[in-house]
């Protein structure tokens, strides 16, 4: 009876999967495998399962978590491989493991998010665009769970940014707050659009690739 | 995956179902294959992918190495609107590549309410919606399934219908194409060979004229093709290719489990049901045999539910001893068994509830009509009885929902037996007052009545539909019958069973009936959200065409009906006889008990099979 951890990654067609059908597609993928998921002891048993920071529908990441508890005695070592021949096609796990650290720990996601211009990235957007997220606060509306609009500040939750302009497209690379409150990336398009109408980008792409605890170390 | 695409999924609502790469999605080298088959189904994707013919065809085809059997599904109202607006043409799911450059472009056509959306996937992938405008030999256009019992209204549209079963027929229409390309054959010249293959119908090759009174005169087949085009079934259910390894949507679709085929055709022969007609012969497949499919494809779906599946699945002979089968293998992998289209019988529910464990969700039951003498008549054999029965063990083994199909409008009803649905949700509060096991949780009948359709290759093939002023009084009356807090009744719409009635036993002049409406934004039409009967009733008008004369009219025994060109092998003297019994409120045997003669038998040229 063992907790582990799956580390993997979610790109091309697998990227439009939401959250509550990876959940089914894993649970099914272990039993491809063979793997006997360790069940709640409710009236309702189901599965021990769950992923540390869902993903929003559409965005890439090369460093996904998923804990989940087994009925076998295993360390997992083998089992990315083994999972890998029955996953659906964009879905790779990397590495699978005995977490010695709770979800918590996890303070920061760091992604690369392009902003396209199809016209050509606006002459003056890198420097207008990263001072926009580099001042005092950030406040743009958000749509609560209860389906409102309220006011947030972004602007403490973008704990680092780096800003590469080619010819077509904006590369950014920052880090922003993973969780209570996690800041989602695809929110810095929309501050965008709120103060720098004319800035706006075509399509906005979001790949986290890392995840980093308080002190600034890759968190597994 | 089209850049284009990427912009626009976000936008859209359920994105996974227009991506494919799911588990078992099957990818080739499109530059190693001889024929590129676009198999379009006329409906969602969560619609198609529940289908089981569809999964059949589709691993069948792609067992054939010079074959790539992809995907297409019709797009729910906004990615249409997204590809229209992006000029993005319609897409095959595996290689992502346009339908419109593909060899073959099939439709699965299961019910009337998909032709809009076979029409509306033609457009969308830039294709002509002629067979005539499609001089080439590429793309060719066909359609099957059990719609294609009556290709008729779709005549103009495609160039060749499948009839009966796929599993044999359609690699040879394949593998004919291929060859055809090979060797450069015209569009004609592959028609006409193709019509010389069993279950082959080419609606252009067959000319139709008209009395003044609008039935048809004659039907006149050309240049060879046969007086009869024979439907094609499976002879022997145990070799035919069952899909074990099967897709596994990443997303949810209706029936989101293995679905495990245990036998084709019905011993029933309920009067009114195209299904139970033209499946026939009952082909079963072995239990051993199920019980290895059943636990091949949960091991390689990693599914947790399984179902059986048939036209009556209590009729198997072995279902007692197939179940114990199953039995073992599914408790040891958490696998929830569940067994539909059940008979309100006794048998029946002792075996519901061997299975049923934990949660008890509700229970269905179709007795179809209100009266023994309107059941007699519909030769839909269960008696009140059976069903108070069934029901007593159900409410005192903890179930406390129900829920009662029945249909109004079938030929002979009185008003008498409208009352006599009343009657029976009467009965079955009483049955749970008696025996509930738990009366706390309260109890819940649904009674749902739709207005029945009359179809092709059936006892009722002749009938009218009942006026749509007699129907809503129908309904009104039952309303007003129904007085227990515990029943709720819901009645169909009358405008797609009005309009399933017209198409179901309608000719090929509604071609330009059908392309009207599309014009006029028909599409999505078997969803009640996206229908609307004006836009067919000014499309009926703008073509001198009534509806009424297609849905409500008497035919005559020696009238000429639209689909007589196509045989299930049923002969209509046999169909007339059943008619003639249900006027006289008289049942038939089933098949296992005595044989009536209905012409089945002449597809194995002899006895039907056993089991």
């Amino acid at each position: 009876m063992g907790k582990l951890r799956l580390l993997f990654v979610k790109e091309g067609r697998a990227v439009y999967i939401s959250h509550l059908d990876l959940l089914r597609t894993f649970q099914r993928v272990f039993l491809r495998q063979g793997l006997v998921l360790r069940h709640s002891q409710g009236f309702h048993p189901h599965p021990v399962i769950s992923f540390a920071l869902p993903l929003p529908v559409g965005q890439a990441s090369d460093c996904e978590i998923l804990d989940f508890e087994v009925t076998q005695d295993l360390d997992g070592a083998d089992l990315p491989q083994a999972l890998n021949a029955f996953m659906p096609e964009g879905i790779r796990a990397l590495d699978c493991y005995i977490p010695a650290r709770p979800i918590r720990d996890i303070a920061e996601i760091r992604c690369k998010v392009n902003f396209l211009y199809d016209a050509g990235v606006p002459a003056n957007a890198l420097e207008e665009i990263r001072s926009l997220f580099t001042g005092e606060s950030l406040i743009i509306q958000k749509r609560t769970k209860r389906k409102s609009l309220a006011d947030v500040d972004i602007r403490p939750m973008v704990h680092r940014l780096e800003m590469e302009a080619a010819h077509a497209a904006l590369h950014l690379d920052v880090s922003v707050s993973a969780q209570n409150p996690g800041l989602n990336p695809a929110l810095l398009a929309a501050a965008v659009e709120a103060y720098l109408p004319a800035l706006a980008p075509d399509f906005v792409q979001v790949r986290r690739v890392e995840l980093m605890d308080a002190a600034g170390e890759r968190f597994r | 995956m089209d850049k284009r695409l990427e912009r626009i999924l976000p936008r859209v609502q359920k994105p996974a179902r227009y991506v494919g790469g799911e588990y078992n999605a099957v990818m080739k080298d499109k530059e190693k294959v001889d024929v590129r088959f676009a198999f379009c189904f006329p409906d969602t994707y969560e619609i198609g992918m529940s289908n089981l013919g569809y999964r059949i065809l589709y691993g069948i085809l792609n067992e054939m190495p010079a074959v790539w059997c992809e995907r297409v599904f019709a797009p729910w109202t906004d990615m249409e609107e997204e590809l229209r607006k992006n000029q993005i043409p319609l897409y095959a799911l595996e290689s992502g590549d346009p339908v419109g450059a593909f060899d073959i472009v099939a439709f699965s056509v299961g019910y009337e309410m998909a032709y809009p959306a076979m029409l509306n996937m033609l457009d969308l992938s830039g294709l002509p919606l002629r067979s005539e405008e499609r001089p080439g030999l590429t793309p060719l256009v066909i359609a099957g399934g059990t719609a294609m019992y009556n290709a008729e209204p779709v005549a103009d549209f495609i160039d060749l219908a499948l009839i009966g079963e796929g599993e044999d027929l359609l690699p040879e229409v394949v593998e004919l194409y291929g060859k055809a390309k090979k060797e450069g054959w015209d569009k004609p010249r592959f028609l006409r060979e193709a019509s010389q293959l069993q279950g082959v119908y080419v609606p252009s090759l067959y000319a139709v004229a008209y009395n003044p009174d609008g039935t048809i005169q004659s039907i006149t087949p050309q240049d060879g093709a046969p007086e009869k085009v024979y439907k094609r079934v499976v002879h022997d259910m145990d070799r035919s290719y069952y899909p074990a390894k099967t897709i596994v949507p990443s997303t949810e679709i209706v029936h989101d489990r293995v679905t495990l085929e245990v036998f084709r055709g019905c011993i029933r022969g309920c009067r009114f049901c195209q299904a139970g007609y033209v499946y026939r012969p009952v082909r079963s497949r072995s239990k051993e045999q199920l019980v290895q499919y059943g636990q091949e494809a949960i091991q390689d779906s990693g599914y947790q539910e399984m179902t059986l599946s048939s036209l009556s699945t209590s009729d198997y002979p072995q279902l007692v001893e197939l179940c114990d089968g199953l039995a073992p293998f599914c408790e040891r992998n958490h696998v929830n068994l569940s067994l539909p289209s059940l008979r309100a019988d006794n048998f029946s529910m002792e075996l519901m509830q061997r299975l049923q464990k934990g949660r008890k969700a509700g229970l269905t039951f179709a007795p179809e009509a209100g009266t023994q003498r309107l059941r007699d008549a519909i030769n839909k054999n269960v008696t009140e009885d059976d069903l108070m029965e069934s029901l007593k063990t159900a409410f005192s083994g903890g179930w406390n929902a129900v829920k009662l199909y029945f249909m109004l409008g079938l030929p002979t009803e009185t008003d008498e037996d409208v009352l006599g649905i009343a009657e029976i949700a009467k009965h079955a509060v009483h049955t749970w007052r008696e025996y509930a096991a738990n009366k706390n949780r309260g109890l819940r009948v649904t009674v749902s009545t739709s207005w029945f359709v009359p179809k092709p290759f059936t006892a009722f093939q002749w009938e009218p539909q009942i006026s749509r002023e007699e129907y809503e009084r129908r309904v009104k009356l039952l309303r007003s019958a129904i007085t227990a807090k515990a029943v709720t009744y819901n009645w169909h719409d009358g405008d797609t069973s009005f309009l399933e009635a017209v198409l179901a036993r309608g000719d090929r002049r509604l071609g330009k009936v059908l392309e009207t409406a599309f014009r006029k934004g028909a599409k999505l039409d078997a969803w009640s959200d996206c229908f609307d009967l004006n836009r067919w009733l000014d499309a009926f008008e703008e073509c001198g065409l009534d509806p009424e004369f297609y849905a409500c009219r008497q035919r005559s025994r020696d009238e000429i009906l639209p689909w007589s060109m196509i045989s299930c092998y049923v002969s209509d003297d046999y169909l007339w006889r059943q008619r003639e019994l249900a006027y006289q409120s008289k049942a038939s045997p089933d098949c296992r008990a005595q044989c009536s003669g209905c012409g089945a038998n002449a597809v194995e040229g002899g006895e039907c099979y056993h089991g």
